[in-house]
């Protein structure tokens, strides 16, 4: 298992370098230099401009600058957002929870439906359970799911008037944040109606990041518990005739759920892709609207950090379900 | 060489490549989804390519007393105007004509840059090996560290927005899953018989990549290149949701959405109409991706 487990961090350490790499030259390639991308319309005087490369050590050479580059990022140091002159890490993590909470949501209702859907489904095989399952999933699948969270705004928050339109929890509950998690917050907070609202702002913003975890998830499931039904075990079992039920429940479902578990842990890159939109849509405060706006408002260093933070993230939770799938696989660590 | 057996090499295979087509079209004409899918399609490709002359307006012309007209249905449609017109009056249904040509166009660029790409790059490290395949694959494990729409969002940011470079930043993101599908195809063909019996016929490494082992790697790249094809779609109406891919005016279907999404609450078809457009094309499309990995798929074909 050690061997493994130091098999994979050797791997990581190319990809580790490749994501500095892709961050560092980001900021190097935009058009006109940085002095200038961040001065904008207004210009900056040679001497000034010359002061402020060698502040940001622009004027050194590249290996030097990329070498500085990842001294900083080891010490913590991720640079400072140019629009509120804040540490990069220090407003990426007051936003990160925020992101955390969403898509820890997501992917729960996400697996909560799809296991169950995936294996009804191919338990009735071929019947029209199964294909109302999986054409709903490959409906999913196909979401454009900015426009699915627009559509459930006219919907749920315009016309019926159910659900908020935008933010985390009502404006008349306020309280200081002790994890960043709303829930959680709203809990400690003690106040009457504070965690009923955070959930009914979490809800919309939930099912539109769960769509397309869903319907992977299902098809998955399906897949993986058609190809362990069609199995010698499996079939052993009904000839000793033990009821249906039992034969799905216990020898089928624990050997299909191996792949299941991995896709689940996949999903963090959907879900980083899928946080973009789905937050910039119900004005979410994450980590996705966060990169938005910086785009927008060409604060490069945060997009640079942030991009090569999020990438850090997803390399570690590929890392985890990887140790994870060879704790439960055993064949895959004796490769 | 050359000369005695072109003829009688080149001539035979036209048939059994008809057959496999004519096999895989029957698997594929079993899935009633997958046939709904393809007219889906092939309606999608008509519309687009006739968009000029079927279109009842000009997708750009706005009509300045008829801001928000609803759909011909409700109340204070006009028959004019079938779906209805945007904020600042331009024929809905005209744009979405004409907004089918760059989605179509966006997946076919974006698949062949891709396609290509990858398979070039899949095969030099399948075939190579060693330092050639670790350097190929190590910069693809680089490209999927990140999260697809999150690095089109920085290239674009880089090389500036629009939909060219859209379509450039989403092929480049797309392009690892094809260069690994090649790879490992690549791999597991290289030492089959009659790879090495090329080899001992003398086919040099172009010959031995391009014409001997790829055509027989080809089933999980088309899959995978169907999928890729409303990836792409999707990627490209999300950038221009952002504000990032086709500029305004013209009517890719996600810049429909974005430029209409203050009216969210006052007029629900400038919202749900352009959106429902992707959601039907990219269904499609996913359906007939569906359809051919079974139908091209020996291992599920058989169960």
């Amino acid at each position: 298992m050690l061997k493994f487990l130091l098999k994979r961090l050797a791997l990581l350490i190319p990809t580790f370098i490749g994501v500095t790499l892709v961050a560092f030259f980001f900021i190097r390639i935009l058009p006109g230099d940085p002095v200038q991308v961040l001065a904008g319309e207004r210009g900056v005087s040679p001497e000034r401009h010359a002061e402020v490369m060698r502040q940001l050590g622009f004027d050194l050479p590249l290996w030097q600058q990329y070498f500085n580059y990842l001294t900083d990022i080891f010490r913590g140091d991720f640079g400072t957002s140019f629009a509120s002159k804040r540490p990069v890490l220090y407003e990426f993590f007051s936003r990160f929870p925020a992101t955390v909470e969403l898509s820890l949501c997501a992917i729960f209702l996400a697996t909560l439906l799809g296991v169950p859907a995936g294996i009804l489904a191919a338990v009735n095989r071929g019947k029209w359970i199964d294909q109302a399952t999986m054409g709903t999933a490959l409906v999913g699948y196909s979401m454009p799911i900015f426009w699915w969270g627009l559509l459930l705004i006219i919907f749920f928050s315009g016309y019926l008037h159910w659900t908020p339109v935008s933010g985390r929890i009502a404006l008349n509950y306020f309280f200081k944040p002790v994890t960043g998690f709303m829930l959680i917050d709203s809990l400690l907070s003690g106040q009457k109606g504070a965690f009923t609202s955070a959930l009914h702002y979490l809800i919309l913003p939930t099912v539109v990041l769960a769509t397309i975890p869903l319907a992977v998830i299902a098809r998955q499931t399906r897949s993986a518990m058609l190809e362990v039904l069609g199995e010698d075990y499996v079939r052993t079992a009904r000839a000793k005739g033990l009821p249906s039920r039992r034969v799905v429940a216990l020898h089928a479902l624990r050997n299909a759920l191996i792949p299941v578990v991995t896709t689940i842990g996949l999903q963090v890159g959907v879900l980083m892709a899928g946080a973009i939109l789905t937050e910039t849509v119900f004005s979410w405060p994450g980590i996705g609207k966060w990169m938005i706006e910086s785009v927008n408002k060409r604060d490069y260093f945060v997009v640079q950090s942030g991009l090569l933070l999020i990438a850090l993230i997803i390399m570690t939770v590929n890392l985890i379900v990887d140790v994870l799938y060879a704790i439960i696989n055993p064949r895959i660590r004796h490769q | 060489m050359t000369d005695t057996t072109t003829t009688p090499v080149t001539a035979p295979p036209v048939q059994p490549r008809l057959a496999g087509l004519r096999e895989v079209w029957y698997y594929f004409s079993h899935s009633r989804g997958a046939v709904i899918g393809l007219a889906v399609f092939v309606a999608l490709v008509i519309v687009a390519l006739l968009a000029p002359w079927i279109a009842p307006h000009d997708p750009i012309f706005q009509y300045r007393d008829k801001f928000l007209t609803p759909p011909v249905w409700q109340a204070g449609g006009d028959p004019r105007f079938i779906f209805g017109t945007d904020a600042i009056g331009r024929d809905i249904l005209s744009r979405l004509m004409h907004g089918a040509r760059y989605s179509l166009l966006i997946g076919a660029v974006v698949v062949t840059i891709s396609l290509v790409g990858g398979i070039i790059l899949g095969l030099l490290a399948g075939f190579f090996r060693g330092w050639v395949d670790a350097l190929i694959m190590r910069i693809m494990d680089i490209i999927l560290a990140f999260p697809s729409l999150l690095l089109a969002l920085v290239l674009v940011t880089v090389i500036g927005p629009g939909l060219f470079n859209a379509m450039l930043a989403i092929a480049l993101v797309l392009q690892p899953h094809f260069a690994r599908l090649t790879r490992a195809a690549v791999i597991s063909e290289t030492n089959r018989e009659y790879v090495t019996s090329a080899r001992l016929a003398g086919a040099g490494n172009l010959r031995l990549m391009f014409r001997t082992i790829l055509p027989n790697c080809l089933a999980p790249l088309i899959v995978q290149a169907t999928l890729s094809f409303s990836s792409a779609i999707l990627d490209a109406a999300a950038l221009g949701f952002l504000g990032l891919g086709a500029q305004p005016p013209i009517p890719e279907w996600g810049t429909m959405l974005a430029d209409s999404r203050e009216f969210i609450t006052r007029a629900w078809w400038v919202i749900t109409i352009p959106g429902i457009a992707i959601l039907i094309t990219v269904l499609s499309i996913n359906l007939i991706g569906d359809g051919l990995r079974d139908a091209l798929d020996p291992k599920l074909k058989r169960s």
